[in-house]
This record gives structure tokens, C-alpha cells and sequence, in this order.
């Protein structure tokens, strides 16, 4: 739709103009994703700003009851009626209403000012209005104010699916395409959740850069050649029918490849250094009153309960955990009240790592993180949920939400890995370690302390109280930088650190001997080279058969999946290269 | 170890291929390379004829000896590294020095007029700090350095921390060029190579405004060729 396009995007303009390409038809599921304008769910208005409508509302309610009772029905309340004379006098708006005999004024003024709000609301839903074609996703808002904001889709770092408690109990869901910049993503909020995830499984298709039709015969909800009133016709229908019939509209979803009983999740809460600190506070509180000071104990209230909010609430969003792969990237999926769903494209995770604090380790359970793009603005404070891959889990779960990080490590790496990489140090040990002479800069852990490279991947081992592997693919490596102080070079170390996107995730080590390191500086500085002109992730599909995909797909989900991102980078050897970069300058 | 002058950022990537890469490279690699290469070097010498910079040098002087720890256990890296003009010493001394008279002068006036003794204390930390940087400034700026790889820009900066920085070309998400009203006066800039990792923190301070803008649109041709995802 060009410029001279009408704002409302009325069912006058049925053909897309001219430079958008619709997104081949073939590929979309969703009539809501044919290359035109869509408006959001009708319920958008009530869930955005509503509630806060009839909240107010209601607490004018609230404070007037009173006042109402006694005009509209005073017989309910005869011993309140008393009271009005000494409301006359006190320039109250309602007295001077009555006084004067002003009500139908006072009615209409009231219902005039609903009216406005309401229209302002309608008025903002049917400007706010989105489109998905075969390049980006767009959204355009705002009546006095427009802004349209249009997202590329071979820079989607990601695409979640919020769906917050009442939104959840009206059927809806928050779709969030990620970018990679402050304050970059593009929100669909709302769509109902049944279109949410068929609009979410386009924008990954199309996203994923496939050409090809993929098996299985066209989805129903093809556009129809009555146009787009037809199509709004069939959606609001279908919304209609799914607020009736409930709120889960039931959509195919992958079975996990991590199971976390709930009983592990809430111990593992409890073994967290938080408790030791709460233990410590108690013996201190103990102590302290056992001397006469029990005035301690009022202090200690709002403690507890800060502790226990704490808990239920990180509980509570970890809860209904699941991990699973999907061609176009792994679906990630927890939170019991809000439940929030996001796809991760392949190639998107700048950073791992594994990490198991002491007080896990007699049960052996481990914590994943990694670092990527999550687009939120700084003041988002949810960004914490999107980078905690695995909250807990064991030996096993971590290997295999690995695979599914890294899909084209070969096995037997993996299991290299993990007896080495989280357990190690171990016997015929291939990490390049802390050199003896320099234990007294990590004395606890020097043995443990090294790093390895390895094909496409760069491990960094460290700390034995916190043990921790970071997991760097090569192919998002920022830069590698070497750091060296006057004590490192009196024992002839080095210090390293891997600069990726921001994140929880700090690639840093200490200690490493001075020659290992510049070899290692070399060889990253290449390596990551290499890995960024084999990368085809920002297009993971593309030249991809449509039937390795449905394989994809279709792959057992108890297994370790196959590698669903480009098959030729599977496979990846220095060989590929020259093919790769060739295509790279074209 | 010594800066090769006549070596222009543009001409560079070409000989230290050949000198500068001391670990044999992965033939397959070798292979792959090439045809990028040999595009960069094109689009190099066709920006050349278009702003005839690929035969001129980077103009003004340069310092020609790099200032490195003492001490084998250092960190060393092969290849010609180029350093920045030692203008940049000039105006760092002028722009502190300034701040450092105002410093003592604020101290001065306030013990001495005002009788406010305990100015001496932040006056005389702030003193000392400034002075010691000025005194180690001429040696760090011989310090810093950098190399224009066949694929990756290496940074060097630090004598007793020493800090090495590999980033490859096609991380680049763009070039600052800055350069304030005495660096203008001088005629140099600082360049930042951003990359989308904060830490990455490429800044090279001290550049001939000339230099600087050549190797910014050498940096954004070779990025071109090699991009990548984020």
C-alpha cells in the first residue's frame, strides 16, 4: 500500500500496491498474513487500557454509593438521608446537581463523556493496524500521532507469545516479534491465541527464508477471492466461536525434551544461596533475641514474606516449563499465570552457559542462560525470562537442551562436553588449562580453569564453587580481546575475554598461559571469520528441502532433534567455505 | 615491530596476507578466501580512483616506534602495526594542561584568598593524577596501534596492561569518526569501530583527519563484502 493509501485501511483497497510483495501464498497458514492490512482482536481496547477504564469507574462508584443511594433509593437507606442537610452547603458538584434540578444535564454530560471514550477506543482500534508480507512485519497506530514501524524479517532474533492471566481467560495472546536493538520489537497485542500462533508460524516461515511449498495440503483459512471483509468476517466468527467455546484453543504443540518435576523445581529455590542467607539472618535474629533484643523480631516480619514472594513468584513463572524443537527454532515455554512461549530461530543464541552452584551439586542439577538480542527497551524489567534456557535440570537435560542449542555439534563432542567442560577437570583432560606456576590468581580452581576450541565453538571452563562452561559459537563472536597486567606477565599469563552481545553471560578468563593465548587469539580471530562466512542462520532455510523440514518437524521429541538449521553448515568443514563466501559477495 | 609508513590502510590488507599471518591457514580456508579478497581489493582500488586515496599516504607523520613492555612474557603479534600521530600527544597535553592550571589555580584561590586549608587535599590527589598521566602519556600513546588484517582489524593499546582486540570486518555495525574543536585545530580525529557487543570498545584516538576518513570508508567497503548476521 503506498502513500496515497486512505488511512483506514477500508475494504476498498483489496490489492497490496505496488513494492510490497505478498508473501507467497503457499507458505502462510493464516489468512491474517496475506501481505494487507489487519486489525487486531476486537477485545484489544478492554484488555489495553479498559480495565483501567472500569476501574476508574468503579471507584468513582465506590465513592459516590453513598451519595446515589440516597438519590436513587432512598428508601434503602432512611437513616443516611438524615445526613444530606449537612451535605447542601459544602459546593459539592452533586448537591449543586440536585439543588438545581440539573439531571438530565448531569446524564447527558455523563453519557457524552462515555461516548467520547468509547469512540476514542474504537477509533484507536481500527487505526491500529498490522501486515505481514514476504520481507517484514509492519504496524501502524496512533490517530493524532501515527507511527509505523516496520521490522525486517531476516533480523527477527525471535518471536514470544505472551499471554497474560485475563487475557489468557478471554482467549487472547501478546505476539512479540523480537529485534535485535533497544526498544526493536514489534508487538501484536492482541491477537486471539488460536491466529496468534498461525501468524507467529508464518512470520518464522517467511522469516526462515523457505521457497519451497511445504507438504500437506493448503490450510483452510486460505484468503478467499470475496476479500478481505470476507476474511475479517470468518476471523471475528472464529473468535466469537473460541471465546465460546473456551480459552485454550487447542494448537498442536511439541513435546518437551526436558521434563521438571515440580518437586525439583521448588528445592531447587530452596538450595539457592538466598536460603543460606535467610538461615544465616535467623541465627543472627536467634542470637539477638535470646539476649533480650525481641524487638528483632518485628524487623524480621517483612523479611520472611519478602522471601517467600520471592520464591513463589520465581517458582511460579518457572513452572509449566517445556523445551522443544520446531523447524523454524526451539520453543521455549513457562510461566503458570502468564504463560509465555517464544521461539528462538536457529542462530540467534550469542552465548551459553552452564552453571551448578555448590549447594546443586550433591544432586547434580545444573542452570542454563545464554545471551541474545531480546530487543526489550532498558526499562523492561522482564528480560531475565528470556535468557534462562533451563532454570533446572539434570546431567541428561542439559546435554540435551544443548543439542538443541547448537544443533550442528556432532554427538560425540557433546558428550566430550559434558564429562569435561561441566565435570572436568578429568583424566587425559583436552582443555588448555591454568598453568601450575600460576595457581595463586585462581588457587581454588586453577586446575579447572581453561578454555578449548573447538571446531565451530569456543568452551571457557571455569570456578569450582560455581562451576560454570560458557558455550560461544564462533559464528557470533563479536571480537576476542587479550588482557594482560603487570602481575599476569611476571608468571607469563593471560587474560581473555570473548565480547558478545549483552546477556547474563560473561566470557572471561583469567589465567591462561601467555603462548596458548596469542595461539588462541589467532586461531578465534580466524575461526570466527570462518564461521561468520559459513553462517547461513539468518535465513535458516533457505535451499532447505520442504521435506527435510516436515522431517524436522515430525522428529521424535523424547530424541535429540536432527540439526534443523541449514543442513549444509551440518556438515561443517573448512571445505564449505568456498562455496559459502562466494555466495556471500553475490 | 616497526610501523611500515608507506603502507597506506588501503594497500595493508594486502601485504600483511602475505606477512602478517605467522600460523599457516587451513587451505580449504585459503581457497574460500580468495575470491572475497580479491572483491575487497576491487572495491579498494575502485574507491581509490575515485578519491585517489589508495596511492597517497596517510598524510602528516605517525609515530614510527612502538612503545612495548619490557619483559619476554609480553604480548607480541606479528605483522606491521600502524600507530597515531603524535599530534594527539600535543592536544592531549594542551586540553589537561588546561584543566590542570585550573585545577591549581581553584586551589590557590581558595587556600591563599579564602583560607580554606582542606583544599589542599582533593586539589593535591587531583594534582598528582593529572600530572602522572601527563607524564605517562606520550609512552601510551606510542602504545597503541593497530593492523589491518585480510578478515579482522587487531586493536592494541597499554604498556603495563596491555590489551589486544581481534575484530573481524563483517561485525561492524558502523564507524564513529569524532573529533573536537582542538583536535579540529590540529587536524585529527578519533575513530570507534562499534560493534554489537559493547565491550568490544575499538577506539582509536590520534588520527590524521585524512587517515581517519579513508580508513572509515576502507572499513565500511571491506565490512560490505563480508557481512554477516549479527
Amino acid at each position: 500500500m503506498t502513500g496515497a493509501a486512505p488511512h483506514v485501511p477500508g475494504p476498498q483497497s483489496p490489492a497490496p500496491g505496488g513494492g510490497v510483495t505478498a508473501p507467497p501464498t503457499e507458505l502462510v497458514r493464516s489468512p491474517l498474513s496475506d501481505g494487507e492490512w489487519h486489525r487486531l482482536h476486537p477485545l484489544t481496547p478492554l484488555l489495553r487500557g479498559g480495565l483501567f477504564l472500569i476501574v476508574v469507574i468503579g471507584v468513582v462508584i465506590a465513592n459516590l454509593r453513598d451519595r446515589l443511594v440516597v438519590l436513587f433509593l432512598p428508601w434503602f437507606a432512611p437513616d443516611l438521608v438524615d445526613e444530606v442537610p449537612e451535605w447542601e452547603g459544602s459546593g459539592d458538584p452533586i448537591d449543586f446537581i440536585v439543588a438545581n434540578n440539573l439531571y438530565l444535564v448531569a446524564v447527558l454530560a455523563v453519557l457524552g463523556i462515555l461516548i467520547v471514550i468509547v469512540a476514542v477506543f474504537y477509533t484507536s482500534w481500527r487505526f491500529h493496524t498490522f501486515r505481514i508480507t514476504g520481507d517484514d512485519v509492519e504496524v501502524r497506530s496512533g490517530i493524532l500521532f501515527r507511527t509505523q514501524r516496520r521490522a525486517p524479517l531476516d533480523r527477527v532474533q525471535g518471536v514470544n507469545l505472551t499471554r497474560p492471566m485475563v487475557a489468557r481467560l478471554l482467549g487472547t495472546a501478546k505476539l512479540e516479534v523480537v529485534g535485535a536493538g533497544a526498544d526493536a520489537n514489534v508487538k501484536l497485542e492482541y491477537l486471539s491465541t488460536a491466529n496468534a500462533e498461525a501468524v507467529r508460524a508464518d512470520i518464522l516461515r517467511l522469516a526462515s527464508g523457505q521457497r519451497l511449498a511445504a507438504s500437506g495440503a493448503p490450510a483452510p483459512g486460505q484468503p478467499q477471492p470475496g476479500g478481505r471483509v470476507a476474511a475479517l468476517g470468518q476471523t471475528v466468527g472464529r473468535e466469537l466461536t473460541g471465546l465460546i467455546e473456551g480459552p485454550e484453543a487447542p494448537v498442536a504443540v511439541p513435546e518437551s525434551v526436558v521434563n521438571i518435576p515440580v518437586g525439583r523445581l521448588v528445592l531447587s529455590h530452596v538450595l539457592s544461596m538466598s536460603t543460606v542467607g535467610l538461615i544465616v539472618a535467623l541465627v543472627v535474629l536467634g542470637i539477638g533475641a535470646s539476649q533480650g533484643a525481641a524487638w528483632m523480631l518485628f524487623g524480621f516480619v517483612p523479611a520472611i514474606i519478602g522471601f517467600g514472594a520471592f520464591w513463589v513468584r520465581s517458582i511460579v513463572r518457572s513452572l509449566r516449563y517445556s523445551i522443544a524443537p520446531t523447524p523454524d527454532g526451539i520453543r521455549i515455554t513457562f510461566g503458570l499465570l502468564t504463560t509465555i512461549t517464544e521461539i528462538i530461530p536457529p542462530g540467534r543464541i550469542h552465548a551459553i552457559e552452564v552453571t551448578q552452584p555448590i549447594l546443586w551439586r550433591p544432586a547434580g542439577w545444573w542452570l542454563i542462560r545464554i545471551n541474545r538480542l531480546t530487543g526489550k527497551s532498558a526499562t523492561d524489567g522482564s528480560v531475565d525470562q528470556f535468557t534462562t534456557v533451563l532454570p533446572v535440570g539434570t546431567q541428561a537435560d542439559v546435554q540435551r537442551v544443548l543439542q538443541l542449542l547448537q544443533p550442528d555439534v556432532p554427538d560425540d563432542e557433546w558428550t566430550l562436553i559434558v564429562r569435561e567442560g561441566m565435570l572436568g577437570p578429568q583424566d587425559g583432560d583436552t582443555f588448555t588449562n591454568t598453568p601450575k606456576r600460576a595457581w595463586w590468581i585462581r588457587p581454588l580452581s586453577y586446575r579447572r580453569n581453561g578454555f578449548r576450541l573447538t571446531g565451530n565453538l569456543l568452551l571457557m571452563r571455569r570456578g569450582v564453587i560455581w562451576r560454570k562452561l560458557v558455550i560461544l559459537p564462533l559464528a557470533r563472536l563479536q571480537s576476542i580481546g587479550l588482557y594482560q597486567g603487570p602481575l599476569d606477565r611476571l608468571t607469563r599469563v593471560t587474560s581473555a575475554r570473548a565480547h558478545v552481545v549483552q546477556g547474563p553471560v560473561y566470557a572471561h578468563l583469567a589465567a591462561i598461559d601467555r603462548d596458548a593465548a596469542l595461539a588462541m587469539f589467532e586461531d578465534v580471530a580466524r575461526g570466527a571469520v570462518r564461521a561468520a562466512q559459513t553462517d547461513r542462520t539468518h535465513r535458516w532455510a533457505e535451499g532447505a528441502d520442504a521435506s527435510s523440514m516436515t522431517d524436522a518437524g515430525a522428529h521424535g521429541a523424547g530424541e535429540p532433534p536432527a540439526p534443523v538449521d541449514a543442513p549444509a553448515e551440518a556438515s561443517a568443514n573448512r571445505g564449505a567455505v568456498g562455496s559459502a563466501s562466494g555466495s556471500d559477495d553475490a | 615491530m616497526t610501523n611500515s609508513p608507506e603502507a597506506t590502510p588501503d594497500s595493508n590488507p594486502a601485504s600483511t596476507a602475505t606477512e602478517g599471518t605467522p600460523l599457516p591457514e587451513p587451505p580449504a580456508a585459503e581457497a574460500g578466501a580468495a575470491p572475497t579478497r580479491a572483491a575487497a581489493r576491487a572495491a579498494a582500488e575502485a574507491a581509490g580512483s575515485a578519491s585517489d586515496s589508495s596511492s597517497v599516504t596517510p598524510s602528516g607523520e605517525t609515530f614510527t616506534r612502538l612503545v612495548e613492555p619490557r619483559g619476554d612474557a609480553r604480548l607480541v603479534l606479528g605483522g606491521g602495526w600502524h600507530q597515531i600521530s603524535p599530534k594527539y600527544v600535543t592536544v592531549q597535553f594542551i586540553s589537561m594542561g588546561a584543566v590542570l592550571l585550573l585545577v591549581v589555580a581553584a586551589m590557590l584561590v581558595l587556600t591563599l584568598v579564602m583560607h580554606q586549608w582542606w583544599a589542599w587535599i582533593p586539589g593535591g590527589i587531583f594534582t598528582v593524577v593529572l600530572v602522572w598521566t601527563l607524564a605517562i602519556l606520550p609512552r601510551q600513546a606510542r602504545a597503541i596501534g593497530y593492523q589491518l588484517r585480510q578478515d579482522d582489524l587487531v586493536f592494541r593499546r597499554g604498556i603495563l596492561w596491555q590489551r589486544f582486540v581481534a575484530v573481524p570486518y563483517g561485525r561492524m555495525q558502523l564507524i564513529d569518526i569524532t573529533h573536537g574543536p582542538l583536535d579540529r585545530g590540529f587536524g585529527i580525529a578519533q575513530l570507534k569501530f562499534v560493534t554489537a557487543a559493547a565491550a568490544t570498545g575499538v577506539v582509536i584516538p590520534g588520527l590524521e583527519q585524512s587517515t581517519a576518513e579513508t580508513l572509515r570508508d576502507h572499513l565500511v567497503e571491506v565490512a560490505e563484502s563480508r557481512r554477516t548476521g549479527l
